[in-house]
């Protein structure tokens, strides 16, 4: 589903590079959290997956395709095959909860026939039922993350990407949205989370992958923080 | 549902930083209007030349004291010269004539001269206006020839102040078409950057490239047909009130300017137009928003 090969990343006028030859391999269905100090190199892992930066060295597949070698037009097609959350939940502030979501479906061409059929759907699964025509304003930190989470999964992706998801949530609400993850992740969807939450990756006791200064010092199925 | 939502987003845009639109719409007016002018100027100048030059003639002028014996030999040279086409002869009457009726609101200047004192002159077409220098050579020394006038060295002066007003127009459009792209390309940043949100999540979720640089480079298109169409409308007032209003009896010598020519005018400055404006719009977002 997703493989590293031997990927390093130099960014420019960086003295040393943010991944190291990082090989890494990741199953259909699998979640994995990458984990490490700030600056270790695990966000630049979400990049690399979105073909937001392209390796300095090395090969990335996702979904069985080779994206270091994918041509710029085929990257929006590609990027609908992923869902992406971030720490600061990226809204538009403008937009209602069900307007955040239809718009995900509308720019790439669905009509709002469709994105009145399965908004409301995805919404009730992210548990903001009800909620549907608050501003992102009204709603607190973990309902917005859950709007986010709902836009991101909304065209079904086969993979889900999130960047620190709970870095500004209390820990009552991080563990609701991870219990959020994990329900996505049981439909069959890949959930790769990067995070430094340890109470979080303690409790999920799900695969760890530890990343410091570039290069992956452990790989452990059901790990802890360590 | 993909028209209507790339519309509003255009009228939007352009509402959004409304000052900045009319800025655009002014200066891609006047930018668009001269080079509308200048386009008419061309279409014309070409006509008259057409006109004019099928009709130029070399004049050669005969002394007031000349013999009918000299006008004779003249008269018999010319009809044989093969560089001749054609020949009429202008008397002094004839020729007092044209002159009053060509100052015919100049009426002292009619009195102040008699029939004697007009030249009399062989008015020749060449079968090829361009030799002209033979038959100056051929007939200034013959006795009895005053001058020979070629019609076309006095034209070409003509042709030349108008060249230079069409070029002078150019210019102007030039200078006024660079401010109307950099004002383009300015206002594609300031609508890039106040929907930067709305780009990244297009992005994030994988918005297909046109699909998001489209409603931008039609906010572009939109203000330069809008201007396209003030610029046809200007030079339509310039028909109407300059050149067939108080500028009347100037054109009367110049070919007129068709409502044909000025009513083209719409459709290539708008295509011209919008095709330049579309342009920097695209070139600008690849610097604004890339993938």
């Amino acid at each position: 589903m997703i493989r590293l090969d031997h990927v390093t990343k130099t960014y420019p006028k960086a003295s040393r590079p943010s991944l190291d030859d990082v090989s890494v391999s990741i199953e259909k269905g699998d979640f994995v959290f990458f984990i490490g100090p700030s600056g270790s190199g695990k966000s630049s892992i979400i990049k690399l997956l979105l073909h937001e930066i392209s390796p300095t060295r090395g090969k990335v597949h996702v979904n069985g395709k080779d994206v270091t070698a994918m041509r710029s037009w085929r990257i929006p097609s590609f990027r609908r095959t992923i869902g992406c959350v971030f720490q600061d939940f990226r809204l538009l502030p403008n937009k209602t909860a069900y307007e955040n979501v239809a718009f995900a479906l509308e720019v790439i061409g669905k009509s709002k026939a469709v994105a009145r059929r399965i908004v409301p759907e995805v919404l009730e699964l992210v548990g903001l039922g009800g909620k549907e025509h608050r501003y992102p304003h009204e709603l607190s930190g973990g309902e917005q993350q859950r709007v986010a989470v709902a836009r991101a999964f909304v065209n079904r992706p086969l993979i889900l990407l999130a960047d620190e998801p709970t870095g500004n949530l209390d820990p009552d609400t991080s563990i609701e949205i991870m219990r959020l993850l994990d329900r996505i992740n049981r439909t069959g969807t890949t959930v790769v989370m990067v995070t430094h939450d340890s109470n979080i990756v303690n409790q999920m006791r799900r695969r760890v992958i530890e990343i410091e200064g570039g290069r992956i010092v452990r790989d452990q199925a059901r790990g802890v923080y360590g | 549902m993909r028209a209507k939502y790339v519309l509003a987003e255009v009228l939007v845009g352009l509402w959004r930083n409304v000052t900045m639109t009319i800025a655009m719409m002014i200066t891609m007016t006047v930018s668009l209007s001269m080079l509308g002018a200048s386009l008419l100027m061309y279409l014309q100048v070409e006509d008259m030349k057409e006109y004019y030059y099928s009709q130029v003639e070399v004049s050669i002028y005969l002394k007031t004291d000349v013999t009918p014996e000299q006008r004779t030999e003249i008269q018999t040279k010319l009809d044989t010269d093969e560089l001749v086409e054609k020949v009429d002869y202008e008397s002094k009457e004839a020729a007092y004539e044209n002159f009053k009726k060509l100052f015919h609101d100049a009426k002292a200047m009619v009195d102040s001269v008699g029939p004697n004192e007009m030249p009399e002159s062989f008015r020749v077409s060449l079968k090829d206006p361009t030799q002209f220098r033979a038959i100056d050579e051929g007939y200034r020394q013959l006795p009895g020839v005053q001058s020979v006038v070629d019609q076309q060295q006095l034209l070409a002066k003509v042709f030349d102040v108008l060249g230079a007003i069409q070029s002078m127009s150019l210019v102007v459009a030039a200078v006024m078409g660079i401010a109307a792209l950099l004002l383009v390309a300015n206002t594609i940043q300031v609508a890039a950057y106040s929907k930067r949100r709305e780009v990244a999540v297009m992005k994030l979720v994988g918005a297909s490239n046109w699909f998001i640089q489209m409603p931008f480079v039609l906010e572009a298109v939109f203000a330069a047909l809008l201007g396209a169409i003030l610029a046809g409308v200007m030079l339509v007032l310039a028909k109407v009130f300059l050149l067939d209003g108080s500028l009347a009896a100037l054109t009367n010598l110049l070919t007129p300017v068709t409502w044909g020519d000025v009513l083209l005018m719409f459709p290539v400055l708008a295509g011209i137009g919008g095709v330049v404006s579309a342009v920097t719009a695209w070139i600008t977002l690849r610097f604004y928003i890339r993938v």
